[in-house]
């Protein structure tokens, strides 16, 4: 599925200061019974969003309209759990492009770049100095540069740089995927599989 | 150069090393499902593309299954119509399908190796992250996304960088009423739940070469919960004489040759791993969860640690622990149980139901618990019934279900109620995982039939004649 080209970012965020978001609080399983990409972001930390009768909690951040963009910063182990790629399909469905947090479990993170959002890891120093500047300000805004690897603070001007190897930059910079490129191996893979005891 | 098991799997399955980026990977055997595929075989059909080794898939129905009346249509629409569009997608594709009411039908990761389609040293993947149970076979098995399963299903390949390497020693002899269960909760609650992550484990020494392939499964199967990609257990005499007439084994001349691969796949003496633990068996009593990821779990006995001897910040400690309605410093033993669950890929198979009537022979179920038992597969469920295992069971005051997910994730109708205490011996004690607003607390098959005949959390050992 095409997802929009990722080059700079720049946008308020959304503060999600919890450890170990696991991708069952990111969309339970009861809402994965779909055939089809549609729809997910409704659903999106559903039990955390709204009361056992749809009613929104008003505690909860996404029902905070003090709070807005299209960055997700998040406590460390985002993500850990379950395989579903549905958690970064109601990610991206619900309008965010990028998350931010200091530790991001391997899954997700694989999901994500496969789908057009850009996990951005960063130290646990300044993942606190974003739920900072954001407290000071709901309307903050940070800066993503996927070219030049970079996050910043924009009101403080306070930048640290974050991995993400060439091969998937060019490919969130560019909007491909794997597939085409995997269709273009496939007298490579006919060798290997022809080479396989199974 | 020694290298170590996974790395002798893992290289051999490379098509191409791309630089600066993720490995182009060869999969020998791909699981699908009814929740994880759809989109999947969607995106196929949008780029006009075939599956390109459809022999290489195998398609089984079990998350969104019910777990009774099976031979009745499935009342759900929304989950009717995954398990009808995994039906035509398997037909149209020419994949194997074991769907609801095939004999063969049950959790992906039970009928695997049950039936012999998962075998020492391949490469497997499938939509759902405790893909990591076949590593018990010496296998590099993980959960893979959505996008994954497509590239799978068109390429038989994925991108995915090499992880690190990790192996994780238990050494010495298990204790009285101490199952593999937890040997791996014990270890998860050492490392913590992020604490794997980036690395594929190897289990090593004494407790792994003494267990069972049921017991291997268990483990390698919750390697996930610590962060790991998977984690693997070198075959071994154990293994070889697991696999031997199988159904999809290999037999005659075939079985020979495999069997002289297979013997090859181990760590060399002086392999270098990226990290290596090491813990003694004798330390491990039965374990239990208190906490909302499998991380927070500690011996049945002890009390429920402090915020400051866990590593967690204050405000998720606490959210996790209010979730539960525990407090710091509770003890769990005594603790009301209003549920028991047991089932699951970690542990449905028949030496869970083996342990579980050990415990359950000769008593009866609490009037206080509800208790659902779930075999991993009907293979499983009719080795509950041949062994007389369903008497027992039935004696008690037990209902058998048919197999599949179930309450592990509760995508069908068996949900824990809000509010409510469940002994699982499933793989995730996430919030709602279980149900919304379910407390959910991860044990053993031992510890699950303590708790359904006495109706709170008990030490197994107590009842172990």
């Amino acid at each position: 599925m095409a997802y929009d080209k990722f080059n700079i970012l720049k946008s308020s965020a959304v503060p999600m200061p919890i450890e170990n978001v696991d991708t069952d609080q990111i969309i339970p399983a009861r809402f994965l019974k779909a055939t089809e990409r549609k729809g997910f972001g409704d659903n999106l930390f559903r039990d955390w969003r709204y009361n056992a009768d749809d009613t929104p909690k008003k505690d909860f951040v996404l029902n905070n309209p003090i709070y807005s963009g299209k960055i997700l910063v998040a406590g460390k182990n985002f993500g850990s759990g379950s395989s579903r790629e549905h958690a970064a399909w109601a990610i991206y469905d619900y309008g965010f492009r990028c998350v931010v947090s200091s530790f991001f479990a391997d899954i997700f993170k694989g999901n994500s770049l496969n789908i057009g959002i850009l996990p951005v890891t960063v130290s646990a120093e300044f993942l606190d100095k974003i739920f900072k500047a954001i407290e000071a300000d709901p309307k903050t805004e940070l800066e993503v540069n996927l070219p030049a690897q970079t996050i910043t603070i924009l009101a403080t001007g306070e930048k640290e740089s974050f991995d993400i190897n060439g091969y998937k930059k060019n490919n969130l910079m560019n909007g491909y995927d794997d597939i085409d490129f995997l269709q273009s191996l496939k007298d490579d893979i006919q060798k290997v599989a022809a080479s396989s005891i199974y | 150069m020694p290298s170590t098991l996974f790395d002798k799997v893992w290289d051999s399955h490379v098509v191409r090393h791309i630089a600066d980026g993720p490995d182009v990977f060869f999969i020998d055997r791909h699981f699908i499902h009814e929740v994880t595929s759809p989109v999947a075989f969607l995106g196929l059909e949008q780029r006009g593309l075939k599956v390109m080794f459809p022999e290489r898939t195998f398609a089984t129905a079990d998350h969104n299954t019910p777990t009774i009346n099976q031979h009745l249509p499935v009342q759900d629409p929304l989950s009717a119509n995954q398990l009808k569009a995994l039906e035509q997608n398997a037909a149209k594709y020419g994949i194997s399908h074991w769907g609801l009411g095939n004999p063969k039908n049950g959790i992906v990761h039970v009928v695997g190796p049950e039936n012999g389609i998962t075998l020492p040293g391949m490469t497997i993947v499938c939509g759902d992250s405790h893909t990591s149970t076949h590593g018990a076979f010496g296998c590099i098995a993980f959960g893979i996304g959505t996008s994954e399963v497509e590239m799978v299903l068109s390429s038989q390949c994925i991108m995915q960088p090499k992880p690190k390497k990790m192996r994780i020693n238990v050494n010495g002899k298990l204790g009285k009423g101490i199952l593999p269960k937890d040997v791996v909760l014990y270890i998860i609650s050492k490392l913590t739940a992020a604490g794997a992550t980036g690395y594929f484990v190897e289990y090593a020494g004494e407790v792994f070469e003494n267990m069972s392939m049921e017991g291997r499964m268990t483990v390698c199967n919750m390697s996930i919960e610590m962060g790991a990609r998977g984690g693997m257990i070198a075959p071994d005499e154990t293994t070889f004489a697991y696999i031997k007439g199988k159904d999809k084994a290999p037999k005659g001349e075939a079985w020979d040759k495999a069997l002289a691969y297979w013997k090859t796949l181990k760590t060399d003496a002086d392999a270098k791993f990226d990290v290596e633990y090491n813990f003694e068996a004798k330390d491990i009593e039965p374990m239990i969860t208190y906490g909302t990821n499998p991380g927070m779990g500690t011996g049945i006995t002890q009390h429920i640690p402090v915020t400051t001897e866990t590593g967690n910040s204050k405000a998720s400690y606490e959210k996790s622990l209010n979730y539960m309605g525990f407090h710091e410093d509770d003890v769990l033993l005594g603790k009301k149980v209003d549920y028991v669950f047991i089932g699951s890929c970690t542990n449905g198979r028949i030496e869970d139901f083996r342990a579980f009537a050990s415990i359950v022979k000769g008593r009866k179920k609490a009037d206080n618990v509800t208790a659902w038992i779930v075999p991993g597969s009907h293979i499983v469920e009719q080795q509950i019934k041949d062994e007389g295992i369903l008497d027992i069971l039935t004696e008690a005051g037990f209902e058998l279900r048919q197999p599949g997910c179930s309450a592990c994730l509760a995508m069908n109708d068996d949900k824990i109620p809000a509010g409510k205490y469940a002994v699982s011996t499933s793989n995730r004690n996430f919030e709602g995982r279980q149900g919304p607003g379910a407390r959910t607390m991860l044990a053993s098959p031992l510890v699950a039939a303590a708790a359904a005949v006495t109706g709170v959390v008990t030490d197994p050992r107590e009842l172990i004649a």
